[in-house]
């Protein structure tokens, strides 16, 4: 769950009783809450960048997206509905001219604002302008603590960027904002380096599972941590992990040991968080941008709460799942059978183990899927930029 | 915890649940869950009188129930969604107890 939740960062799930356990928790919320706790919002498909792990592939704007009237609105909406805080991404969504004007009006409703940005767009004056808005959070994304990492992924001069704008909210005195990392084979060894990095800003790290959604779809193959890197993963999180934000989205790794990650261990798409693009769609999570997981529209009648509280498809994810293949696995209870989004692009069924299954399982369950030449569902909102042709110089 | 005076923190918003309620702190940003309808009433009571002590036997919780109460207050006050009431009398907010920041009650 990304709530992130935190979702997603999603919830640090102190105990508010005694009585009731921790298991008695997820399993009501499993069932759904009348409300997201909290959602992402990506506020537009435009881009400055064209990272290779998109999740949204984003890059173009589309000519649909929420005008500002319709995005008050969804506000309007969400304060009825007293989700604490939103999770603002894009694209980038500081792209938008309504940007700080959609800002001021959420947080005017009480609606705390957490955004993930490149940085591209925080010079010295909104680096100050940011820093004097109380109830917002800033996430700058980076994924290499040096730029031949970062930009492999994020593109060139991206490193560079982000630190700019890290320096300049430094000294705006915005305080504690979030360095955000998605955790690749590329840059797991530098969970240290990383944390010193935020330390040294006096920033918090937040790390996350990369997903083979959007861009990702092309490029997880190669990306995505090694067997023996998720266990390095889970016991960096265990050692160092408590001031750490994960937006709970290694759950899958808890069947590593009796220990379990601190955090909601369970998927929480379509229960607890949700995910509203650019053009008020609503997907079950910000990692299934899929007619499949496909909810409605804030434009359809009844708004962003019908959706949430009588959509099929989130009625049905709040029923019962079933364990499907993992059943007869003794690990279930600890990694729920893992991330839909994760299985869903590989090919492997939404029952089937996750394609990082660390007890072994998504290799196979990926082999049948290939073998029964199953087709791969394909992102359905590609917003990427076209390829640019190299120009070719002639002379006259 | 239970001879202490406590509130809710003026900055932390409480939201029904069927389970308890969801308390978000919008200063920390910590999201915690109060699993239990009876954690809530007490909490949302606390400012009401002097002592935890009184508010558990206001909101007739058994005795025998309240070293766990005593046990869920204290991780409450260690997170900061609760604080002393003598800072939320300095503070000048002592009434603004379970509202969100533009003062809307949630």
């Amino acid at each position: 769950m990304t709530v992130t939740t935190t979702p997603a960062s999603t919830p640090d799930s102190t105990s508010g009783h005694p009585t009731a356990g921790p298991a008695t928790l997820v399993e009501q919320l499993k069932g759904g809450l009348d409300a997201p706790i909290c959602l992402t919002w990506e506020l537009t498909y435009a881009c400055n960048l064209e990272c290779v792990h998109c999740l949204s592939s984003s890059g173009r704007r589309d000519p649909r997206e929420l005008s500002t009237a319709e995005a008050k609105a969804v506000l309007d909406e969400l304060h009825d509905l007293q989700v604490f805080y939103i999770n603002i991404g894009g694209g980038e969504p500081m792209i938008r001219r309504d940007f700080f004007e959609l800002v001021d009006y959420s947080i005017a409703k009480g609606i705390g604002v957490k955004f993930s940005t490149n940085g591209a767009f925080i010079d010295a004056e909104k680096a100050r302008r940011l820093a004097a808005m109380d109830y917002l959070d800033i996430q700058i994304s980076l994924d290499g603590t040096d730029a031949v990492t970062n930009d492999a992924v994020r593109g060139e001069g991206s490193h560079a960027t982000a630190i700019q704008a890290m320096q300049h909210l430094r000294d705006a005195g915005f305080g504690e904002f979030k360095i955000s990392v998605v955790v690749t084979r590329h840059n797991v060894d530098q969970l240290d380096e990383f944390k010193a990095l935020a330390d040294e800003y006096g920033a918090q790290l937040r790390i996350t599972r990369l997903r083979p959604s959007g861009r990702g779809a092309d490029s997880w193959h190669d990306l995505h941590p090694t067997q023996a890197q998720q266990r390095q993963i889970y016991e960096w999180l265990l050692a160092k992990g408590d001031d750490v934000l994960t937006g709970d989205s290694f759950f899958h790794l808890n069947a590593l040991g009796e220990e379990p990650l601190p955090g909601l261990n369970m998927c929480g798409a379509g229960r607890v968080v949700c995910l509203i693009d650019p053009i008020g769609d609503v997907y079950a999570c910000p990692f299934v941008i899929h007619d499949e997981f496909k909810a409605g529209s804030v434009r359809d009648d009844g708004g962003f709460s019908k959706v949430w509280k009588q959509s099929d498809l989130f009625t049905e994810l709040r029923e019962p799942q079933s364990a499907g293949a993992c059943a007869s696995c003794g690990s279930y209870d600890a990694c729920q059978g893992g991330c839909m989004a994760a299985k869903f692009f590989v090919g492997i069924p939404l029952d089937g183990p996750d394609p990082e299954c660390v007890v072994g399982h998504g290799e196979q369950a990926m082999l049948a899927a290939s073998s029964a030449a199953v087709e791969l569902p394909r992102p359905m909102m590609d917003h990427s930029k076209p390829q640019r042709v190299p120009v070719t110089l002639t002379r006259r | 915890m239970l001879d202490s005076s406590l509130g809710l923190h003026p900055q932390v918003a409480l939201r029904p649940e069927p389970f308890g309620a969801l308390a978000y702190h919008f200063h920390t940003r910590k999201l915690v869950f109060l699993k239990h309808p009876d954690v809530v009433r007490v909490v949302r009571s606390l400012a009401d009188h002097a002592t935890v002590a009184d508010a558990l036997v206001a909101c007739e919780i058994d005795e025998r129930r309240w070293p766990s109460f005593d046990k869920a207050i204290t991780s409450l006050y260690e997170s900061d969604m609760l604080c002393e009431s003598t800072e939320l009398e300095a503070s000048g907010v002592a009434d603004t107890t379970a509202e969100s920041p533009t003062g809307t009650v949630r």
